[in-house]
């Protein structure tokens, strides 16, 4: 339903999001996960035909978003960050002209059908510019189910509202994930790992880890990974490596005598690696972290989540 | 197409609870009618009314050419600023069918304001023996339709650049005031002065549809600056995708 090739996005010299890759299939809630000015809202602009990418593909519904870009909007539902209205508008009459827009069958029945579904129905004559924050979400949300997309592509569905109402976004939400593919995203760790399939995580525009929940939150918690190379076979390594204290485990990398090492959550294993590897006889020549630390993410995540104000 | 009929018929509607809309007919429609009551006034006082259905076309040119900025310059810089455009150009419609649909919308508003602006020369051609001119009045409105349209295409055009519509109004304003005084260096001879004759909006408009002249030069003059304008503002709207 949504493929990703090497997609990339500079604004000006400064790269918004860099050769990213991933794909989310038909029924699958995946979630986007990041703190805020990762990419994120960068990825769902492209993916729904708002703007073109610098380089790279992405394929949504089966067609290709700059080449059939009106193929790909018809079948994306997108809910922008900042939930575009027209104030002026009733609530029955904005959803009118989008539907129209779009062409969509029986507009009036299916019009009371959406509402119904976001619990708006009794506002339909409300003017826009009259609802609150929490409504006029639902009315975005509303607007993006209205032609019964295959791909739901949410930015930020639940910012700004409050506990119940986010609840009840989320429980939307995951109704639709039943039939469709939504993408959604958040800088909510716990919102993701409620709603979602599968997560993306997404940090300085590269995704730096993808997963179901249950293994991210273990990898989450704390895990880290370090790349040793040794003048050694990479098997004799990682044999020596497996019986250190704190590694938790220990496989061969992409050249011969290196190896890439998994710690238990929260050690420091280099000082004992490196005296391990050593005091077996053996060239230590390379000793480094490997690159990314979800831990540093998980805890600006869990930073914002707690100060929910800064998000955006 | 069909989305380009959504479109205008939205920004239509929006006019008549626009508030700008209903001063600027107001202001249109005051003026007109206070040239309208002094010349018959006068005319009743000296027993001669000049038989002339244009007495109310003449100066309404010219406050035209303040109101059109005023009409188009929120149609896309508004959607900039409020972020509706990511929803517009999010939905299965063409960046030609939204420009194109915002200046049909626009079209539609000012044609019926102008329309209703017809009952002057209907009053005078019943006060007046053996009545006004008709088809030098017809050429009149139909070149003020085309002068019209061109300068709302202008508008949007300008209206895409922006962000800001108080931006929008003020550089639309100044291009049409460009196109309006550049008719007075048509005045001498050589190339230049030919080529600023031809530019000139002041021209194509007074010196044949004002006087009665179908003229397929002026018509064209005005389709083609409408055309050219509508396709810079769909080219500005592609543009502004990428950033």
């Amino acid at each position: 339903m949504i493929d990703v090739a090497g997609l990339t996005k500079y604004y000006g010299p400064t790269p918004a999001i860099q050769d990213l890759n991933f794909h989310a299939r038909p029924g699958e809630i995946v979630g986007f996960l990041g703190p805020n000015g990762a990419g994120k809202t960068t990825t769902m602009r492209i993916l729904t035909g708002f703007m073109p990418p610098t380089s790279g593909s992405a394929r949504v519904a089966g067609f290709d978003v700059i080449d059939q870009s009106l193929e790909v909007r018809r079948r994306v539902g997108y809910l922008p960050e900042t939930v575009p209205l027209y104030p002026e508008m009733s609530v029955s009459e904005y959803l009118a002209f989008m539907g129209s827009l779009r062409r969509v069958p029986d507009l009036d029945e299916r019009i009371d059908e959406v509402l119904e579904q976001v619990d708006l129905i009794e506002r339909s004559e409300s003017f826009v510019g009259n609802l609150s924050k929490g409504l006029r979400q639902r009315l975005g949300l509303a607007q993006a189910l209205l032609h019964k997309p295959e791909v739901l592509i949410l930015d930020e569905p639940t910012i700004g509202l409050d506990p119940a109402q986010i609840i009840e976004v989320r429980r939307i939400i995951q109704d639709l994930g039943r039939e469709r593919t939504v993408l959604l995203s958040t800088h909510i760790l716990s919102e993701a790992q409620q709603v979602c399939d599968r997560v993306l995580i997404i940090n300085h525009g590269t995704i730096v880890a993808e997963d179901t929940p249950v293994n991210l939150q273990s990898q989450l918690a704390g895990a880290d990974r370090l790349t040793v190379v040794a003048a050694s076979s990479s098997s004799e390594l990682v044999r020596l490596l497996q019986g250190v204290p704190g590694v938790s485990s220990a496989r061969p990398g992409g050249r011969e005598g290196e190896v890439e090492v998994t710690t238990a959550p929260g050690q420091d294993v280099r000082p004992v690696v490196a005296r391990c590897v050593v005091e077996a006889g053996i060239d230590l020549l390379e000793l480094r972290s490997a690159g990314i630390s979800l831990e540093q993410i998980f805890l600006q995540l869990t930073r914002e989540e707690n100060n929910p104000k800064a998000g955006g | 197409m069909r989305n380009l009929w959504v479109i205008a018929s939205r920004e239509f509607r929006h006019y008549f609870i626009s508030p700008i809309a209903y001063a600027l007919a107001t202001m249109l429609y005051l003026i007109l009618g206070g040239i309208f009551f002094i010349n018959v006034y006068y005319g009743l006082q000296t027993g001669q009314i000049s038989p002339d259905g244009r007495m109310v076309i003449g100066p309404m040119v010219t406050i035209l050419l303040f109101a059109t900025p005023a009409i188009t310059m929120r149609l896309l810089a508004d959607e900039y600023r409020m972020g509706t455009m990511e929803l517009l150009l999010t939905a299965p419609v063409r960046d030609w069918e939204l420009v194109v649909g915002k200046w049909l919308g626009a079209f539609g508003f000012l044609f019926g304001v102008l329309a209703l602006t017809w009952i002057y020369p209907l009053v005078l051609h019943r006060m007046t023996s053996p009545g006004i001119d008709q088809g030098t009045l017809l050429a009149a409105y139909l070149g003020l339709l085309l002068a019209v349209g061109a300068m709302l295409a202008i508008g949007v055009f300008i209206s895409a650049l922006f962000r800001s519509s108080v931006a929008a109004f003020f550089v639309a304003l100044a291009v049409m005031l460009g196109l309006w005084i550049v008719g007075g260096l048509s005045s001498g001879t050589g190339a230049g002065a030919q080529v600023a004759g031809w530019l000139s909006f002041v021209d194509h408009y007074y010196n044949n549809f004002y006087r009665g002249v179908l003229d397929l030069g002026d018509a064209v003059y005005f389709v083609s600056l409408t055309a050219l304008a509508l396709f810079l503002g769909a080219q500005v709207v592609q543009a502004r995708r990428w950033r």
